[in-house]
């Protein structure tokens, strides 16, 4: 109906030459450098950040120490030893980080011990409980959205819809209360409540501990996923491209995996990493709630004994995994994107 | 700008997601609010040995005080604090986002550089930071902390729709017609952003609570002996196996209040894609 | 001109490729139709138009011919036949088996109609691949063969190419090509020239036009130009409101319409060779659900009667193989052309320059696009500037209504230089030239209500305030055939033409001496444009106010301009008075532009 036309600056679409081409690796590289140093630069930022949050504001010695700051004032010249803080603060920051790019990331305060010691082993254990988690929730995720998408209007799609709604907003710790009160304690009695791990074994080697933090990890971030990916494959199902394959007449399921489900990934992959970035934070919480032996049980730990060294490396890992998780996001965003694609190349 | 006419409101009422997560909100709502003064017992009144069935209908808690109270006295806080926090993240990041999208150029690089590394912390992890080396946090504290981490993800949504505006012909318009630049911000492109601010603000609510919550349930709190919904989860864990009220109570009134605040969010959304035929 | 003779040596083979009959497509769950009683024959190797605005309902009638219906509609009756079989009858499996194969379809908007994950070569035989026709070397030639008889390259690199790698052009011949490929019988196309270039145009429609004579197939161009019509079809059905109110061949209903929509439209259309007091049609085109009762057309209609809201009138005969639906046909007397037709302007009258451009570069950024402009613009009169997309045409206007600032060389007005961008210019300077844009749905602010509107500038420049604000509000909507009810509503509940009038009343509000125009018809229909452009000439006559006219439209320029401009990549080409500039263009890319300017004359 509307016949409108755009003004574009001259000679900018009406050319037809064929899109040049530098050495396509090169181009790559060097969006993926550019990429890869404002990633960098964030840290670097949040690093700072991270500093400055935990070593300027409030006394730490007094959290430290709490009640026993009055009486023992050997103990707080230990610590302000310790803690060098009669340095600057802006020397003690690059004592820091220097520290943190050498692999030196301080000494626990509550235990005397090498913080990269003491969360080596964390680390791995909740990189195992996001992995695990991710790769339950991303099949369930799409596999509702899908379905959802292809009863769309019936009664199906709209009792799913009111379920993942109200799933959505729901706090992580509510969801695995109720896990636990429903699977481990008054209704059933399935799985325990609590993470048993023997010290030194990992608890993926005791799976049945592992299923309701993952549980709870799943509904708490599937349902977003699922809400969006449902509403892109709408759109992409509405749109002009999958109307004129209709009129090609192309069959349906050739539709759906050829023309819709490709066009639909760009948006999907973004919501997944946003979500997925989310559960760096998530585990906070959830790993408390099930004493699950991970870095954010960890962070509550350190954080309540004002732990600064732990709480400072703790934080810029967590980070990092958010900053990373976004990071590679974008490429396979772009990878994804034929038209972002060629821009980059020519 | 939308008036409240019959028109208006016979729209909400025929959106039943708007609607029923309004209820549900204002039920609860009012439950914080009026709850202390229809409570049974003080709140820290010890009624009955700890975890039994003493007290009111729900049993007592991990000190013997009644559950039923508790619930009711524990909602103003976290009502209030979030609601605070909410309102400081929305204004905070709508001036952002919508000045960084108006002004461009490398005002709105910079600006946005910026907020990037604001965004790349979790959103609980600015309040734990801070809360390490504070010994007893303050109300004010949490509220700054929870509306600072809100702050940057406002301000990315408001800068996204702003930005679609900003290049419309209609402020185009009021440019040339001379209009003075705050004008330009407060009557051409504020207003037409309603819809996704509003859906917004209930999106950060639901979060507000939750963080606030969970921040409790962590164990910080500003009032250790008070009731609060979060803390009280944490205080009775033990329970669970004996007398699950005290942590279910408060746990389900949480959930249910974020159910209703995530359902008048996305009900706004559904209003303002359906009235948006233009 | 384009003008392609039907091929005269087309022999009817075993009856018509496609025959429509009694179709209705009505609205999901309400029972109201969209478009019904549709009846249409279409024979190999023929064109025919399907002309209408919007609201008409053609592109449904379109689509109906392959079965298909938009989300909330649904083919609720009538026979769509395919040689002997009925497509609206068959099994939704046996439905999709001819789309493609038997009957094909070019959609309208070529840039969103490709997929634009998939590589266009893929694309094209994607079909072929799917039916297993041929081996993949035959389908690769194949594939080859029709991108060469559209006049595209047929390479490999050109193969690998995405969607957005083409211009608009070339995506809307790849669509061709792919329709083409599986030799159809019928093909459907949707305004498949919508947004292209005069000149792309013109060979688009070469294309379709030779493609379907020599392959000897069926098209049902549906479109909304009534000059592109005039041009490749050989026979023409004009819609309104859902039905079909003039069918017949094209000479018979270009020279005698018989219909009175028929003959508004053809008031309505500017003509290249001729200059014409263009004029629109009162009240707008009714929405599925609120259309008269009676005949759709009698409440716009300058000959209606009470007899006309009676019932709905059949199709009756006007001549042979002419059919129209009005019961007044043998009343309302032979239509004339030479009844709209109005004076060029002299181009030896006085000239009263009230703004100068001079030396004019403009830059986007680093880059020059606009080179050396020169031209004026004198009290009262109409300068058009002229050009395809990318000419600079808008670039310039937006210098002159101060939305642009990066430009060199100088812009007087009333002998003052003014100052580049709106913000740094007086007050003054700022209220006398307005601006008016092209998209209706886009330039008024969607929570204002009209009122606040059009009442700002008067605030901003001092005009009146408060009570007499408000009453001089009333009185330019109403010049601008608005009634006052239009006061305290928002814009999403006003047509494309209503919003573009208010958008005039804004602009008229602060009593500019010099309009300038940014395509303010070409999102419009056809019969709205002929309204817009009677009301802005009448303004100019009565209140004295210039305009600077941007268009493509060449014809357009005939019946509004005494002056033009033909830019061309950024540079005046020609310019001189319209008569001179049209009836004798010095230049070639004038005269190409005129060449390929479908239309009616």
């Amino acid at each position: 109906m509307a016949q409108v036309t755009t003004e574009q600056p001259a000679a900018a679409t009406t050319t037809t030459e064929p899109p040049r081409r530098r050495s396509p690796w090169g181009a790559w590289a060097f969006w993926l450098a550019r990429r890869l140093g404002l990633a960098i630069l964030t840290l670097w930022l949040v690093s700072v950040l991270v500093f400055f949050a935990t070593a300027a504001l409030g006394d730490p010695i007094r959290a430290i120490l709490g009640k026993d700051y009055e009486s023992s004032p050997s103990r707080v010249a230990t610590l302000e030893d310790q803690l060098n803080l009669d340095q600057p603060l802006v020397e003690r920051y690059f004592d820091w980080l220097g520290g943190l790019l050498t692999g030196d990331l301080g000494t626990s305060l509550s235990n005397r011990l090498p913080v990269s010691e003491l969360i080596g082993d964390r680390v791995v254990n909740t990189a195992v409980l996001v992995i695990v988690s991710a790769v339950v929730m991303i099949p369930v995720a799409f596999g509702i959205a899908m379905i959802s998408a292809n009863a769309r209007g019936k009664r199906l799609d709209q009792v799913i819809q009111v379920i993942l709604l109200g799933l959505a907003g729901v706090p992580e710790f509510v969801i695995g209360i109720l896990l636990v009160a429903l699977l481990s304690t008054t209704v059933f009695h399935v799985f325990p409540a609590v993470t048993i791990s023997a010290g030194g074994e990992g608890p993926w080697q005791n799976p049945g501990s592992m299923v309701l933090p993952v549980l709870t990890l799943v509904l708490a971030i599937a349902p977003y996923v699922a809400r969006i990916v449902r509403s892109t494959l709408l759109e992409v199902l509405d749109s002009d491209y999958v109307e004129l394959a209709r009129l090609k007449g192309i069959p349906e399921g050739v539709v759906m995996r050829k023309h819709a489900l490709l066009n639909a990934i760009v948006p999907s992959i973004q919501v997944v990493a946003l979500q997925l970035a989310w559960l760096a934070g998530g585990i906070v919480i959830v790993e408390y709630l099930f004493s699950y032996p991970g870095i954010g049980a960890s962070l509550v730990d350190s954080v309540r004994n004002s732990d600064i060294p732990m709480v400072q490396a703790l934080s810029m890992i967590i980070a990092a995994i958010y900053v990373g998780v976004n990071l590679i996001a974008d490429v396979l965003s772009i990878l994804f994107t034929p038209r972002a694609r060629t821009a980059i190349t020519s | 700008m939308s008036v409240l006419t019959t028109t208006s409101v016979r729209r909400v009422t025929r959106q039943k997601r708007l609607f029923v997560g309004m209820i549900i909100t204002a039920v609860v709502v009012a439950l914080a609010i009026v709850g202390p003064w229809i409570a049974p017992y003080g709140e820290n009144e010890i009624v009955g040995k700890p975890f039994t069935h003493s007290g009111s209908f729900l049993g007592t808690d991990y000190l013997g005080q009644d559950v039923l109270t508790r619930v009711l006295a524990g909602g103003r806080s976290i009502l209030v604090i979030s609601v605070l926090a909410t309102l400081l993240g929305m204004v905070g990041g709508i001036l952002i986002g919508v000045v960084a999208a108006y002004v461009g150029g490398w005002f709105d690089e910079v600006v946005m550089r910026l907020n990037d590394v604001a965004l790349a912390f979790p959103q609980i992890l600015l309040a734990l930071l801070v809360l390490s080396s504070v010994e007893q946090p303050k109300w004010w504290m949490i509220v700054l902390l929870v509306g600072a981490s809100h702050a940057p993800r406002v301000a990315r949504l408001a800068r996204g729709v702003a930005l679609g505006l900003v290049s419309r012909d209609f402020v185009a318009s009021a440019e040339a017609l001379g209009e003075s630049r705050i004008r330009v911000v407060i009557a051409e492109v504020l207003p037409n952003m309603n819809a996704p601010l509003l859906a917004e603000a209930g999106l950060r609510l639901t979060y507000s609570i939750g963080m606030v919550a969970g921040l409790g349930f962590l164990g910080f709190s500003t009032d250790p002996g008070a009731a609060d919904w979060g803390l009280m989860i944490n205080e009775n864990r033990l329970g669970l196996l004996v007398l699950p009220w005290g942590v279910l109570a408060p746990v389900i009134v949480i959930g249910v209040f974020t159910i209703g605040t995530n359902l008048m969010a996305d009900g706004i959304t559904q209003l303002a894609e359906k009235g948006d035929d233009s | 001109m384009t003008s392609v003779a039907p091929d005269e040596t087309t022999p009817a083979t075993n009856g018509p490729a496609c025959s429509v009959d009694g179709l209705r497509v009505a609205l999901t769950g309400r029972g109201i139709d969209v478009v019904d009683e549709i009846q249409l024959v279409l024979e190999p190797g023929e064109v025919v138009g399907l002309v209408g605005e919007s609201g008409s309902g053609k592109t449904t009638v379109g689509t109906a011919l392959l079965g298909y219906s938009r989300l909330g509609a649904f083919i609720e009756r009538g026979h769509v036949m395919l040689g002997d079989r009925d497509v609206l009858s068959l099994g939704w499996k046996d439905v999709r088996q001819l789309r493609g194969e038997e009957i094909a379809y070019v959609p309208q908007d070529p840039a969103s109609a490709l997929n634009p994950t998939i590589r266009i070569g893929r694309q094209l035989v994607e079909l072929l691949e799917l039916r297993d026709i041929g081996t993949g070397t035959e389908r690769d030639e194949r594939a080859r063969a029709g991108l060469a008889e559209v006049g595209l390259p047929n390479d490999d690199e050109f193969l690998q190419r995405y969607p957005h790698q083409l211009s608009g052009g070339q995506v809307q011949r790849v669509a061709l090509a792919m329709a083409f490929l599986p030799r159809p019988k019928v093909l459907v196309l949707d305004e498949p020239t919508t947004g292209l270039d005069v000149t792309t145009q013109g060979m688009v429609l070469d294309t379709m036009n030779q493609l379907c004579r020599s392959h000897q197939v069926a098209a049902l161009y549906v479109t909304h130009d009534l000059a592109v019509i005039a041009n490749i079809a050989d026979r023409v059905a004009v819609m309104y409101a859902g039905r079909i109110v003039e069918l017949g061949p094209r000479e018979a209903l270009f020279d005698e319409p018989a219909h009175p929509y028929t003959r508004a439209l053809l008031d309505a259309i500017p003509h290249l060779k001729q200059a014409r007091a263009l004029s629109g049609i009162p009240g707008r085109t009714p929405g599925p659900g609120r259309r008269p009762e009676g005949c759709r057309f009698h409440d716009r209609c300058a000959y209606a009667i009470d007899r006309c809201a009676e019932a709905e009138p059949e199709l009756y005969d006007v001549a042979p193989g002419h059919t129209a639906r009005c019961i007044r046909i043998d009343e309302i007397g032979r239509w004339d052309i030479n009844l709209g037709t109005s004076h060029d302007t002299d181009p030896d009258k006085s000239r009263d320059v009230i703004l100068a451009v001079r030396d004019l570069d403009v830059f986007y950024g680093h880059k020059q696009v606009v080179h050396d402009v020169d031209f004026d613009l004198a009290r009262s009169e109409c300068v058009a500037l002229v050009g395809e997309s990318g000419s600079g045409k808008t670039t310039i206007s937006r210098c002159v209504g101060g939305l642009h600032r990066n430009w060199t060389g100088a812009i007087d007005f009333e002998g003052r230089e003014l100052a580049r961008g709106a913000r740094r210019r007086s007050d003054e300077d700022r209220k006398r030239i307005q601006y008016i844009f092209q998209n209706p749905y886009l330039s008024l602010n969607p929570r204002m209500t009209i009122e606040q509107i059009v009442k700002r500038p008067m605030k901003l420049f001092g005009i009146a305030k408060g009570r007499e604000a408000t009453d001089r509000v009333v009185d330019l909507l109403e010049q601008v055939a608005l009634g006052p009810g239009v006061l305290k509503l928002q814009t999403n509940r006003l047509s494309g033409g209503e919003r573009q009038r208010v958008a005039i009343a804004r602009a008229l509000a602060a009593e500019p001496d010099v309009l300038v125009c940014d395509e303010i018809t070409s999102a419009l229909d056809v019969s709205v444009q002929g309204a817009i452009v009677e009301l802005l000439e009448g303004l100019r006559n009565s209140r004295g106010i210039s305009m600077l006219f941007v268009t493509h439209n060449l014809a357009l320029v005939r019946s509004i301009a005494a002056r033009v401009q033909i830019l061309s990549g950024g540079r005046l080409v020609e310019s001189g008075p319209v008569v001179e500039v049209m009836d004798r263009p010095r230049k070639d890319y004038t005269r190409e532009l005129l060449a390929n300017s479908p239309s009616i004359d």
